[in-house]
């Protein structure tokens, strides 16, 4: 076999990227991350996203279903740490409500949808994205897609077993693992002020 | 009933001591099922898959599985499972044969919907004149609609591929459907050895929250959560989209090997794996190779085996390395296309060592000696 090793790169990657599990990217185990296809520490993975979130220069978050309804305990307290989160880091939010394409098209200004995310992305000029509380299936739809098509850095923050689609992704994320993530911006915002 | 309590899957499958019993292929997806923590299953009968589901509603009148019933036809009964998993329930189903094809809309529709339905498929032949007789061709139509196929060589095996199908289905990075096959007959309606765990111990239930998809049952916040095709408009980003979903339908099933690996122990098994002539094979050509491989080192001929227990997942990369060193790769089959000697030809990097035979089909038995016979020819070349 001639292929390289896969690595998961901002794009515009080109008309049909692949999914990145069929090209060798394994999903981390537990205490472990993913940063553009390899596999790392949690804790290095943090660190890089906090890196990479106060690097850029039009931060969002996407929040999903999962965590904008409150349909399970500990639900409500993950969205308030991602609230503070994202205050900490300067980023905006932009919400993907639920899954059903709209037609003639959505509002990108205030929506994102996973069938059409780079609509979302190219009218707010957005240079990186965070994923949280999104279906995993539906996630992983849109990642690839993003990938393709912008050139928008994209973080998965799964309560699950994380992504490969996305360019860091973060397994197993509670309201631990979130706290933690604000330490790591904090921290960093406070080096580079000092 | 007897009573049951709620164990890991590692204490039921690794850790709690088990009993023999010399039972049917059928009897042990009986067993298997009463297991399961299962909340329903859907049944339409077909030879020889008939008596599996017949015994699985036995277990449903003792208690075991809180719904079951008959659909009208093997396509009703695959639309009503893929309604109930979509609902969020763990659900049970099997089939085979002229019923696999005659559902067959369904099986893409599942792995599409990310739907982690178990189901036993029985296999018989499919082509007219009709035959009711073992023969594995219906696998070939199924190695590319997005389900998990396992390929059971015995009852053991059967049993065992059945349990675990569960677990690996609902994975949520996996959540696909997992299809347990059997050849018909030779493992439905012969008595073997099978050990088995304590009857008073079932697998957790199925947790739909976790699910990569919402469950639909109008309940579950948040609700109306539909999956609406996106191809109802013709535009690149409609296209490009369900490009998307079906590579993560892939992907997902890529997800399983490691869940394969620790549960199953591998996507394959291996015995003399460095010996010139390799066989290659699945289902009950297993059990007629390891028969074969006696009768060759009779006459001072040492040959491996390569037991494929995942086609899809394909453990192409164990084969290609497997193959690498071996002289000749037979692959005996109980069909006659060879579906599974052009998967291994997919694999290898030299195609010319690969030899498809023998093939028997039609409800043929497959002597080992055939196999023999094709041991000897290869290493006389």
């Amino acid at each position: 076999m001639l292929e390289n090793k896969y690595q998961v790169l901002v794009g515009p990657e080109g008309y049909l990227p692949p999914a990145a599990a069929s090209r060798g990217i394994a999903l981390p185990d537990k205490g472990q991350a993913l940063v553009e296809g390899e596999i790392v520490s949690e804790q290095e993975a943090m660190s890089k996203i906090a890196e990479k979130i106060l690097q850029a220069k039009n931060p969002f978050f996407f929040p999903g279903p999962l965590l904008l309804w409150d349909w399970k305990e500990g639900v409500a307290e993950k969205a308030k740490a991602v609230k503070a989160l994202a205050d900490l880091a300067g980023t905006r939010i932009i919400p993907m409500p639920d899954y059903r394409p709209k037609y003639p098209m959505i509002n990108p200004a205030i929506e994102i949808n996973p069938n059409h995310p780079n609509l979302t992305i190219w009218h707010n000029k957005i240079d990186l994205c965070v994923f949280i509380g999104v279906h995993c299936h539906y996630a992983n739809v849109a990642l690839k897609i993003i990938r393709g098509g912008t050139d928008c850095y994209t973080i998965a923050l799964c309560g699950e077993a994380g992504h490969e689609d996305a360019m860091i992704s973060l397994r197993d994320v509670g309201l631990e693992q979130l706290e933690r993530l604000a330490e790591a911006v904090g921290r960093l915002k406070g080096a580079a002020s000092a | 009933m007897i009573e049951q309590k709620v164990v890991t899957p590692e204490q039921l499958f690794f850790e709690a001591e088990r009993e023999e019993q010399f039972i049917t292929g059928s009897e042990a997806v009986r067993e298997a099922i009463k297991r399961a923590n299962v909340d329903m299953a859907i049944s339409y009968p077909i030879t020889p898959q008939s008596e599996s589901m017949h015994l699985v509603g036995d277990i449903f009148a003792e208690g075991y599985i809180k719904e079951y019933f008959r659909g009208e036809n093997e396509f009703a009964v695959m639309s009503a499972v893929s309604g109930a998993a979509m609902a969020g329930i763990r659900v049970f189903t099997a089939t085979g044969g002229p019923g696999t094809l005659r559902a067959f809309e369904m099986f893409p529709a599942w792995s599409g919907a990310r739907l982690p339905i178990v189901c036993a498929f029985m296999t018989r032949g499919i082509n007219s004149p009709l035959t009711i007789q073992p023969d594995t061709l219906e696998m070939a139509y199924l190695l590319d609609t997005g389900i998990l196929m396992l390929h059971a060589e015995n009852a053991q095996d059967l049993h065992d591929m059945l349990l675990k199908a569960f677990v690996i289905a609902e994975k949520p990075e996996v959540h696909l459907p997992v299809g347990v096959f059997a050849d018909g007959f030779f493992v439905t309606h012969t008595r073997d050895k099978v050990n088995i765990a304590p009857v008073d111990m079932k697998l957790p239930a199925y947790d739909p929250g976790c699910s990569p998809v919402p469950a639909m049952d109008m309940e579950t916040v948040p609700v109306r959560q539909m999956r609406d095709p996106f191809v109802m408009k013709s535009n690149f980003i409609s296209y490009a989209a369900h490009a998307s979903w079906q590579q993560e339908v892939l992907a997902a099933g890529e997800r399983a090997r490691k869940h394969i690996d620790s549960l199953l122990g591998g996507l394959i098994e291996t015995e003399n794996e460095d010996a010139d002539i390799l066989i290659v094979a699945s289902g009950t050509a297993v059990a007629q190779s390891r028969e074969a491989i006696d009768l060759a080192k009779s006459e001072g001929l040492r040959v491996g085996l390569v037991k494929v227990k995942s086609l899809r997942p394909f453990p192409s990369e164990e084969i290609r390395k497997l193959a690498a060193n071996a002289k000749a790769v037979i692959v005996p089959e109980f069909n006659r296309v060879g579906w599974l000697a052009r998967e291994v030809m997919s694999s290898v990097e030299d195609t010319t060592k690969v030899v498809g035979a023998p093939r028997v089909f039609g409800g043929m038995t497959m002597p080992p000696q055939l196999i023999v016979d094709e041991i000897r020819r290869c290493s006389h070349e």
